[in-house]
């Protein structure tokens, strides 16, 4: 095989590989948040708490009910969907007429309280998540190891992710939900129950953070601040890419997580920063992000 | 918009405000001498104090909201504790060292930040701030997990007389600052600069089409804002005698959020009165039950923001008739 610049191929395909998977979190995090933002007008703060959330909840599922990870998969999202709606009826739903801000005041409150609850009960060393049987092992690709879980998470989210976008961008309920983004007064005039549409927007929104936390809880310690930690480096993701288009988030959340995997082969110290750079000259040069509308 | 001030300030000094700071300045001292509350709390609220008037002027005044305002604070007083420990500078060199290093930073994330409006601007200088908080994670200068202390042999003594180690002593001189920050903020606010800020808080196309150059008085106010959080941080250091992680982390910038929004955001006394609060509600649940400080200041975040959005000093200026 070759060598590049004294790395390994190993090292460099492993790195790109996790760089792939980061890219797939970051991609269905800002998608939703995209998504709500869109309809709502809430930049919401409580999604990396809502992500961790749903991991936890195939944790627990997994730890006291013995049920595993395929149907965790479908419960936890389910689950955080609902409180999800919870939360938008009797609070997100008084502060659409307020100014943006507050949204993101109230869910950054939230964020606090869900993180600072699971912390209180389960401390904040991380819980273990043990890989799905059937998906335990990997194949030798002769340059690389392919873990299967890895591959998985890389598919699934693809396929997630394109789902998403054709749910939107193709059927009909997508172009209520498109309308509604852009008159909502008109499509409420045309019979269309708006307000039942913020609903099922933010509870498809978190239930998305959801199934990504349960995806990334057999590869990373369930803990409470895996979340935040997240959602920072998530917004730097939506800076850069703008929230105005769904192929344009999918593409910058995957671009950034394999342009920070390959940061940490080459220059590893600044692996931790390398989005935030990004984001300085993204601000620089085009400020409406990447694939955002003036606004 | 956010804030309730109202839009229209009397030219000159209202007597009512004269009599607000001569409660305010009373309380404190009055805290300290009669009640006998323990002046290093008292001073490290005054701290607090300040900074959350410092992050106010922005979210008050120009109508921007910054989240990241822990990179100011923390970056501060890293410099401070650092002047401090390796070069044994004297407090009052340390604290303005750690106001110029802030309001440099300032000068570089409020020129990037102001690029993009609104909820842009909340998250990329929360951004920003993450990555200054990376950056103090992996740097050798700031002790990484550990933090910076001042040391043991470090001379407390403050302008050549004012000897720090008393915690007396130590009170009254974080109040002086606190006041001279206090004043500047206020005196800024009732400006000529302070009325074009409100008026780009109030509707900045218009602003622009009177012919200001709006960015420029927004980095001005940034910047300013940032020294003066500075000033706050670095005065932070002799209070409590070092600085850490947490002082440059997230959970930080929430906390200066939400002791402006407590208090009422776009009010004078307010960010005052919400540091008090919170810091006295911290400092009590410390020794009782820690771990429920972030449920609990992420439950007043949620009531604050559906159910009582002008804040204690909003509703009082509301019951009297004053802007306060």
């Amino acid at each position: 095989m070759f060598e590049l610049l004294g790395v390994s191929p190993q090292a460099l395909f492993g790195q790109l590989l996790l760089g792939l998977i980061n890219g797939a979190f970051y991609a269905m995090l800002s998608l939703g948040l995209a998504v709500i933002f869109g309809m709502l007008n809430v930049v919401n703060f409580a999604h990396g708490a809502l992500y961790m959330t749903g991991a936890f909840v195939a944790w627990l599922l997994l730890e006291f009910l013995g049920v595993g990870y395929w149907p965790a998969l479908l419960i936890a999202p389910l689950a955080v969907a609902v409180l999800g709606i919870a939360i938008e009826r009797t609070m997100l739903r008084w502060l659409y007429k307020l100014d943006h801000l507050y949204g993101l005041l109230l869910t950054f409150g939230l964020a606090l309280i869900v993180e600072g609850l699971f912390r209180n009960e389960y401390g904040s060393s991380g819980q273990p998540y043990q890989i799905p049987e059937t998906l335990q092992g990997g194949q030798n690709l002769g340059f690389m190891f392919l873990p299967n879980y890895r591959a998985w998470v890389v598919v699934a989210s693809l396929a997630i992710c394109l789902g998403t976008w054709y749910t939107i961008e193709r059927t009909k309920l997508g172009a209520y939900l498109r309308a509604a983004t852009e008159n909502p007064a008109l499509v409420q005039a045309f019979g269309i129950n708006v307000p039942r549409l913020l609903t099922f927007t933010y509870a498809g929104g978190v239930a998305l953070a959801a199934l990504a936390g349960v995806m990334a809880a057999p590869m990373v310690n369930v803990s409470p601040q895996m979340g935040s930690s997240l959602i920072i480096i998530v917004f730097a993701v939506v800076v850069i890419g703008g929230m105005g288009s769904i192929l344009g988030s999918i593409v910058t959340g995957f671009g950034l997580g394999v342009i920070e995997g390959l940061t940490k082969v080459f220059f590893p110290e600044a692996s931790n920063t390398v989005i935030f750079v990004i984001m300085a000259i993204v601000l620089l040069i085009k400020p409406a992000g990447l694939f955002g509308r003036a606004a | 918009m956010i804030a309730q001030a109202p839009a229209i300030a009397a030219i000159g000094t209202p007597r009512h405000h004269y009599a607000a700071f001569a409660v305010m300045v009373a309380l404190a001292a009055l805290a300290q001498g009669a009640f006998g509350i323990y002046p290093v709390f008292l001073a490290k609220v005054l701290c607090f104090a300040l900074f959350a008037c410092a992050f106010n002027l922005l979210i008050g005044f120009v109508g921007l909201l910054s989240f990241g305002h822990a990179a100011f604070w923390g970056s501060a007083a890293y410099a401070s504790a650092h002047a401090a420990a390796k070069w044994g500078l004297p407090p009052e060199l340390c604290i303005l060292f750690a106001a110029f290093v802030a309001a440099a930073l300032g000068a570089v994330i409020g020129g990037f930040a102001i690029r993009r409006q609104g909820i842009y601007f909340a998250m990329i200088t929360l951004a920003f701030a993450q990555m200054i908080f990376f950056i103090a994670l992996q740097a050798k200068f700031t002790g990484g997990e550990d933090g910076l202390q001042i040391p043991t042999n470090y001379r407390r003594i403050a302008f050549g007389f004012l000897n720090l180690r008393d915690n007396a002593t130590l009170f009254w001189f974080v109040l002086g600052i606190f006041l001279i920050g206090f004043l500047v903020i206020y005196r800024v606010i009732h400006s000529p600069f302070g009325q074009v800020l409100k008026a780009i808080r109030e509707n900045q196309p218009r602003a622009i089409s009177l012919g200001y150059h709006v960015d420029r008085y927004k980095l001005v106010a940034f910047v300013l804002s940032a020294a003066l959080a500075g000033l706050a941080g670095g005065t932070k250091v002799f209070v409590t005698g070092s600085a850490a992680l947490t002082d440059v982390n997230w959970p930080m910038s929430g906390e200066v959020v939400l002791m402006a929004l407590l208090g009422g955001m776009g009010t004078i006394f307010g960010p005052v009165a919400g540091a008090v609060v919170l810091i006295t509600i911290e400092e009590f649940l410390a020794e009782r039950a820690g771990a429920w400080v972030s449920v609990i200041q992420g439950g007043i975040f949620v009531l604050c923001v559906l159910a009582f959005r002008r804040g204690i000093v909003g509703e009082l200026a509301r019951l009297l008739k004053k802007p306060l």
